[in-house]
């Protein structure tokens, strides 16, 4: 049965509590960063999107240089403070730490970093300021990650700034579409209230792209259009039973959970989750935490070709989901038009693809899990049609650069997950600085 | 298990570990602790005149979230009554006949002073007496400490007066604010002292409050030079301590080694350049007195693995080995080599040797890791790279002669070899 208010408000504030808690003293984070080697041209900071200067950050917090190491991550990533929640950091900065050549415990960079940035957030420290005004503007679609990134840059050099969002609210995946253990609504909103605090950017809200505002209008008013409206559309799984009640996008769950309050999210006794990316982890724990009896995770392929982290899987395991590898959806079955089994094929790995990786190939063989929910998170679909009928050019829907964060159109930059298809945060974030740095050379 | 005992001019201790005159040792109360631990002997807090201290009185210099690398005071000898201390002496005498019990004076600066109090010191029964001629604060104003050890000559009339009364070994203690300790050392030496001790505190200023901007430690608004201790003051510690082993006149006399001990390692070293015994304070002030244990077990162990039966086999045997600069041999060369299978890739040693040294390390692009390798041409065996490395073994100096024989720097310009080759 799919019904919300399973749990008592402490329950809730248990399951949903910061699950990498930072650092209780500042002693406790000086133990860590002096541990720092402080390493030349370091791996970490090679490891780092965005680049940021892990070595100096850190330095400047056994210094007592909060502002400084503060000033350091967000020079080089303005969402800092978030990612340092939502980064998949194990197999970026600390899996390259070279403690863990030593069989040592990495540095832990992300609890580093959350405390520097976090110091700047909470205490509404200004370290950037704005040039003169250049008296040029630019228009940027979406306020997520890739968005605001760029809209930092601009706006520090001088240029007017206009977002169109067509959510309630700024921040994008981070506020929309991640797991609520990671990060709360209310640091999604502080965080975007710390960048807009510069100055020179205006976000206007419920706009969107194709419904309330056009390409050529914004081409005709801007000096430069900025796109980074993101990925979308949940992927669909074109399997008998996908319309039956109780089948649902993981993107949507996750966006109820973040928008609607833990308690007025539905969630099924028994639940399975299709895929094992990010997202996919993200809502399988948090359907758990939200008190179904039993979440299974089935996936395709198996676990050397997962997309997700061991650490991400790690958590599911701890919540308590069960995983079954080479299994895809077949179909979902229903009762009085609701969900109650899914069939799946048992798969075996075949030739490799495009990606690489070993196909998943169907053996034949099949079996039926009882369950009254079924959460798709087998990725996201980009705009095709949005895209498409701008004129963009695009390959299946990722918007295609000519190099420099440009499309086809003249004035027209785009960035992020609408031009890979959706990565990380901080992909998104180095994406915003290339289209602001293009955007900056285009229009002086 | 090798024999810890030591024997300093009769004056025996189970071990060669004594608390330095200071906080430690001002009370019964804690040298009765101590003695419980395990300590071979004290050197009781410095008597002498009546003085009263003021609040606060330490601070120190931490280093990379080390606490306490460095370590200041300001407090004066002893503040308690001489007949409190003197009775408690003895006590402590009674209770633990087999350590080594020094006491430590300060006279005012004038024989009847310096002989009362010794006459009343000797009534206790303690086994020796330390002169204190370093105290860098407070006494030194009066003309006492410091003041004394500054100026060889006032030291050896001093000196002079105490041998005239003392029946029991005297040590005198020398300051290091000074350019050397050998003038100071050479006459007391010739003035009668039995034995000497070095080093006492160096004046310092550990620190400034950048809030208040008032100096550590702080006194209602002010701060004054303090004496600096610690691990950090080893080094030159030891460089004054191999001073007074090589000079002919002072090497006569055994020493008491002080200034930053904290390790077992660090009691060895000052005994390899020729302390007999060696006096803590810091290292027990941070820790407690618990520390005597792996301070004797740490120095048993290494003197078995080193066939080390006493003390005495061991006691100044580097002393021959510290030379003078135009003595080192120029044909010696070694050159660093990065063990690949340890390395890390931290870039450590290429960033020093690069910005501060000889550009001798090549650097191979790597993503996250870069390659590093020492270009042997370029290599001048500094060791820089080898003491940045944070990875024990991973880069070795290696020894590549640049010819077989010994020749010195004065050989080297006489037969006119070439100059300035690197």
């Amino acid at each position: 049965m799919i019904q919300n208010n399973r749990l008592t408000k402490e329950q809730y504030g248990h399951n949903f509590s910061d699950i990498h808690p930072p650092f209780e003293t500042k002693d406790a984070a000086l133990v860590e960063a002096n541990r720092c080697l402080f390493c030349y041209d370091a791996p970490c900071m090679k490891s780092c999107p965005t680049g940021i200067d892990v070595p100096k950050f850190i330095k400047q917090i056994t210094t007592d240089n909060i502002k400084g190491s503060a000033h350091t991550i967000f020079q080089s990533n303005i969402m800092g403070a978030g990612c340092s929640k939502v980064c998949p950091v194990e197999k970026l900065c600390e899996g390259a730490c070279v403690y863990n050549l030593m069989e040592e415990e990495p540095i832990p960079i992300a609890k580093l970093q959350r405390y520097a940035t976090e110091k700047a957030l909470y205490n509404k420290w200004q370290l950037f300021k704005r040039k003169e005004p250049a008296g040029k503007k630019v228009a940027i679609v979406g306020a997520g990650p890739a968005g605001l990134s760029c809209a930092h840059v601009l706006s520090r050099e001088g240029i007017d700034v206009t977002i169109f969002e067509k959510e309630s609210q700024g921040g994008g995946l981070m506020t929309y579409g991640i797991a609520a253990y990671k990060v709360t609504p209310q640091f999604c909103k502080d965080e975007v209230d710390y960048i807009l605090s510069l100055g020179g950017i205006e976000i206007q809200y419920n706009k969107e792209l194709g419904k309330h505002i056009t390409l050529d209008e914004l081409r005709n008013e801007y000096d430069a259009v900025y796109l980074a409206f993101g990925v979308g559309l949940a992927r669909q799984l074109d399997i008998p039973g996908e319309e039956l009640e109780g089948v649902e996008d993981a993107i949507s769950f996750i966006y109820d959970i973040r928008s609607k309050g833990f308690d007025k999210v539905p969630v099924g006794d028994k639940v399975a989750v299709i895929g094992m990316g990010m997202t996919a982890i993200d809502a399988a724990t948090q359907a758990k935490r939200l008190g179904a009896k039993e979440v299974t995770m089935l996936y395709r392929r198996t676990k050397d070709e997962m997309p997700c982290t061991q650490e991400e899987l790690d958590i599911a395991m701890l919540d308590g989901c069960e995983i079954t590898w080479l299994a895809a959806p077949k179909e979902i079955l229903g009762k009085d038009g609701k969900v109650n089994a899914l069939v799946a094929s048992v798969m075996k790995l075949g030739e490799p693809d495009a990606s690489g990786r070993r196909s998943p190939v169907a053996t034949g063989e099949t079996f039926t899990l009882e369950v009254d929910m079924v959460i798709k998170a087998a990725g996201q679909m980009p705009f095709e049609k949005l895209v498409s009928a701008n004129g963009l050019q695009h390959k299946s829907g990722k918007i295609s650069l000519n190099g420099n964060a440009t499309t086809n159109l003249d004035g027209v930059f785009a960035g992020g997950d609408c031009v890979n298809g959706g990565k990380e945060v901080v992909d998104a974030v180095q994406a915003g600085k290339d289209g602001a740095a293009a955007i900056i050379n285009y229009i002086f | 298990m090798a024999d810890l005992s030591t024997n300093f001019l009769g004056i025996k201790s189970p071990n060669p570990y004594w608390l330095a005159s200071a906080p430690p040792t001002d009370k019964k109360i804690n040298v009765l602790r101590a003695f419980e631990a395990g300590w071979g002997g004290v050197v009781w807090k410095t008597l002498g005149s009546q003085v009263k201290n003021v609040s606060s009185r330490y601070s120190a210099v931490n280093f990379n979230g080390t606490r306490v690398m460095g370590f200041n005071n300001i407090e004066l000898i002893s503040d308690r009554p001489l007949d409190i201390n003197l009775r408690e002496i003895k006590e402590c005498l009674k209770e633990f006949p087999d350590r080594a019990m020094i006491v430590s004076l300060m006279a005012d600066n004038d024989r009847k002073s310096w002989h009362e109090l010794i006459k009343k010191v000797e009534d206790t029964g303690a086994h020796g007496l330390e002169l204190n001629f370093g105290c860098p604060h407070g006494m030194t104003e009066r003309g006492m400490g410091a003041a004394v050890g500054q100026d060889p000559e006032i030291a050896r009339m001093v000196v002079e007066w105490v041998m005239e009364a003392a029946t029991i070994p005297v040590i005198t203690k020398l300051t290091p604010n000074v350019h050397s300790v050998v003038p100071t050392g050479k006459a007391v030496v010739e003035a009668g002292t039995n034995a000497l001790s070095l080093i006492n505190t160096i004046q310092s200023v550990t620190g400034i409050d950048l809030d208040t901007f008032v100096p550590n430690p702080y006194v209602a608004g002010k701060s004054v030079f303090g004496g600096y201790c610690g691990p950090a003051v080893k080094p030159i510690a030891l460089k004054f301590l191999a001073t007074i082993s090589q000079n002919e006149t002072t090497r006569k006399v055994p020493i008491s080694g002080i200034g930053g001990i904290s390790t077992w390692k660090d009691a060895a070293e000052f005994m390899l350049l020729g302390s007999t015994s060696v006096q803590v304070c810091t290292a027990a002030m941070k820790h407690g007195f618990r520390i005597i244990e792996d301070l004797c077990e740490g120095l048993s162990n290494w003197m078995d693995e080193k066939g080390f039966a006493t003390i005495y086999d061991f006691i100044g045997k580097s002393v021959p080995t510290l030379t003078h600069w135009e003595d080192l041999d120029i044909n010696y060369h070694h050159i660093a080599k990065i063990d690949q299978d340890k390395c890390i890739h931290c870039g450590l040693c290429y960033i020093a040797c690069e910005d501060t040294s000889h550009q001798a390390i090549n650097l191979e692009y790597g993503k996250p890791y870069n390659t590093y390798t020492v270009k042997d041409a370029e290599c001048v065996g500094c060791n820089l790279c080898q003491l940045m490395c944070p990875v024990t073994g991973c880069i070795t100096m290696e020894e590549h002669r640049v010819a077989p024989e010994y020749i010195n720097w004065k050989d080297w310009q006489a037969k006119g070899l070439p100059l300035n080759d690197h």
